[in-house]
């Protein structure tokens, strides 16, 4: 099980860096979108799979009974897939505004606030090109 | 039943988040808003003060929030490093809060920025706290999320596009801690950081203990704009208004630097013999290409990002070289940093409105139209730069005395190099915004005066007076950066506060 869990993580993964490697914007977010669960895989794998019975302590015992799973990943997964879930979101909405304002998904493109010309020593151009926030 | 040292480790997280929740449901009254922040601002201050006052003569103090016996609950842990980094922050809290008083450009932003710097500093003073490496993770994501609205408040199609590199970028170093955070709990069963240093040594397989180091190294260097993993910064930084840059400056990446001290002191203290080198050689490379940056930059909030880069490789010399005296001189370089950097992007946030443009060649003749704001500029200015007797000079001596110590010649030499570099930088905003004629052809902005100019000015003066008492008065600074580095060196107090028994 560890075996197919390792497998399936590098499966993961490396669709991930083909993905964020693109220039397009979604393709870019369901990139970090399997990251994510590349990494929840590797809780997961880290916990080990144990068993598949609820990890419960039946009334009376003292400790987890054999066969059952281990419920440290399971807990710490559900923290990170709440949080990439929130993160994701967000992203998601920033390239949606992004396309909206500037009608741009190519990463390449997005030269706004960087832009590749050498800065300008005209006091006047210089004034004009410096990145300014959007009055609403 | 709680003790002292629960309610002291406990309220660095509770007010901020007091003031970001209480913020956002009172979004409709600014003013109100505005009380709040201040509140805990202050009150934050005078609880990190406290928690300070405990630990400098005390050593490091630990609770088990719910208590949960360690390693198995939620553990809030303060050192020296920790605690003198949570007041720093609750310092940089008040004065942000102050200067978005004055700033025009967040404007109709205001009741969104309180509850997001809230969640920011609470994450940030999380993160300080957190005795074990998936809460450290968790603060980590309260603050991006928190610096992700920061970002695109009001922003434009700059601000966008600078959001999108920033958030790309930084999920990706997350995503990377957090499968070294699976693979370490695969190795040592418990992600205690105290637990993990007992643990790890004795894991078999010393190869994969390896990997993770090497993840958590890529992952933080990556949040700490670490060369070759800075390039979010300088596209986001210079595009966010005034207060926000300031806080951003301030202590995001020194969150990462900070994971970095501590995990390479506790978890991995010189057992891999190639983290000092590796560390060393990216130290000497941030230095150089984030000074080199700036010099190549003629808008002031951009040169200052690149500054941000290469001053992280002097807290990375401290990490690089580990010796006590080394990481004294990393932990007094953060607390410097902390306070100069955040001034300077408020100072520029002044200049900007003085001046009416963050271009310098749009820029000119300030000293002329407002003495009192070059002075308040160069007091920061300077101390970046290192020169006597500002803060600092003797941030960088610590460093550079334990390079010639520790006989790593080239590195210490490498810092002392990147000063002058820096210097030429700072000279270059001072000629060319305050000493040259202002150029033709631009339109003047409105004199600064009046209850505007003070709540611009005021922050820059109160955190230039910061600098200059570290920088006039550095004796007891220098005492407590040096006991937190022999407290970091040691490291058995640190276990012991966690786990009980005797360091």
């Amino acid at each position: 099980m560890e075996i197919l869990l390792a497998l399936l993580f590098g499966v993961l993964l490396a669709g991930a860096v083909y993905l964020l490697l693109a220039r397009s914007l979604p393709r870019v977010i369901v990139g970090l979108l399997l990251l994510g669960n590349a990494a929840n895989i590797a809780i997961l794998a880290g916990g080990r799979v144990l068993g598949t019975a609820p990890p419960l302590v039946s009334p009376g015992a003292q400790a987890l009974a054999a066969g059952a799973a281990n419920p440290l990943p399971q807990a710490l997964v559900l923290t990170a897939i709440v949080i990439s879930f929130g993160l994701t979101a967000f992203v998601m909405v920033l390239a949606w505004s992004v396309w909206k304002g500037e009608a741009v998904v190519d990463a390449e493109a997005l030269r706004s606030a960087e832009p590749p010309a050498l800065p300008s020593t005209d006091p006047v151009e210089a004034a004009e090109a410096e990145p300014r926030a959007e009055a609403r | 039943m709680a003790r002292l040292a629960d309610w002291l480790l406990a309220l660095p997280i509770l007010l901020p988040l007091l003031a970001c929740a209480g913020g956002a449901a009172l979004r409709a009254s600014p003013r109100a808003q505005r009380a709040l922040t201040a509140f805990a601002a202050l009150a934050m201050l005078f609880a990190s003060a406290a928690l300070v006052a405990v630990v400098h003569p005390g050593g490091p103090i630990a609770s088990q929030m719910g208590d949960w016996a360690p390693p198995f609950g939620i553990t809030l842990v303060a050192d020296r490093l920790a605690a003198s980094l949570v007041l720093i922050t609750a310092v940089m809290y008040a004065a942000c809060a102050l200067a978005a008083r004055g700033d025009a450009e967040l404007g109709e932003a205001e009741p969104l920025w309180h509850p997001l710097l809230g969640a920011l500093v609470m994450g940030v003073a999380g993160a300080f706290l957190a005795g074990d490496l998936f809460n450290l993770y968790v603060w980590f994501e309260v603050m991006l999320i928190a610096s992700f609205g920061l970002l695109v408040l009001n922003a434009g199609a700059a601000g966008r596009d600078a959001a999108v590199k920033y958030a790309v970028l930084n999920l990706v170093a997350t995503s990377v801690f957090l499968i070294a955070i699976g693979l370490a709990y695969g190795l040592a069963g418990t992600l205690n950081l105290a637990d993990l240093a007992r643990r790890l040594p004795e894991v078999p397989n010393q190869g994969a203990v390896a990997a993770v180091a090497f993840l958590l190294l890529a992952a933080f260097a990556a949040k700490a704009a670490v060369f070759p993993l800075f390039f979010w910064l300088p596209a986001s930084y210079h595009t966010a208004p005034a207060p926000v840059g300031a806080i951003f400056a301030a202590l995001l990446t020194k969150v990462g630097v900070y994971a970095l001290i501590r995990l390479f002191t506790l978890v991995f203290p010189g057992e891999l013999p190639w983290v000092g080198p590796l560390i060393g050689i990216a130290a000497a490379l941030t230095m150089v290409i984030g000074v080199l940056g700036a010099a190549a930059h003629w808008e002031i909030r951009r040169i200052l990002s690149f500054h941000i880069i290469s001053q992280i490789g002097y807290m990375l010399v401290g990490i690089a070289i580990a010796t006590p005296l080394a990481l004294a001189g990393a932990v007094l370089y953060m607390l410097h940093h902390i306070v100069v950097k955040a001034n300077l992007f408020l100072a520029a946030g002044a200049i900007r409105r003085a001046g009416g443009s963050f271009s310098l060649a749009a820029l000119g003749g300030l000293w002329r139209r407002d003495p009192w704001l070059g002075l308040l500029f160069a007091i920061p200015a300077l101390s970046l730069a290192g020169l006597p007797p500002l803060s600092g000079f003797w941030a960088k001596l610590l460093v550079a005395r334990s390079g010639f110590e520790a006989e790593w010649y080239w590195l210490a030499a490498v810092a002392l190099g990147t000063g002058i570099l820096t210097l030429y930088s700072m000279l270059k905003i001072w000629l060319e915004a305050f000493w040259k004629a202002a150029p033709e052809g631009v339109a003047e902005p409105p004199a600064l005066a009046g209850a505007e100019r003070l709540w611009l000015l005021a922050p820059v003066a109160a955190l230039g007076l910061v600098t200059l008492v570290i920088g006039l008065w550095t004796e007891p600074f220098a005492a407590f950066a040096l006991a937190a580095g022999e407290e970091l060196r040691a490291r058995d107090a640190y276990i012991a506060a966690v786990l009980g028994g005797t360091p």
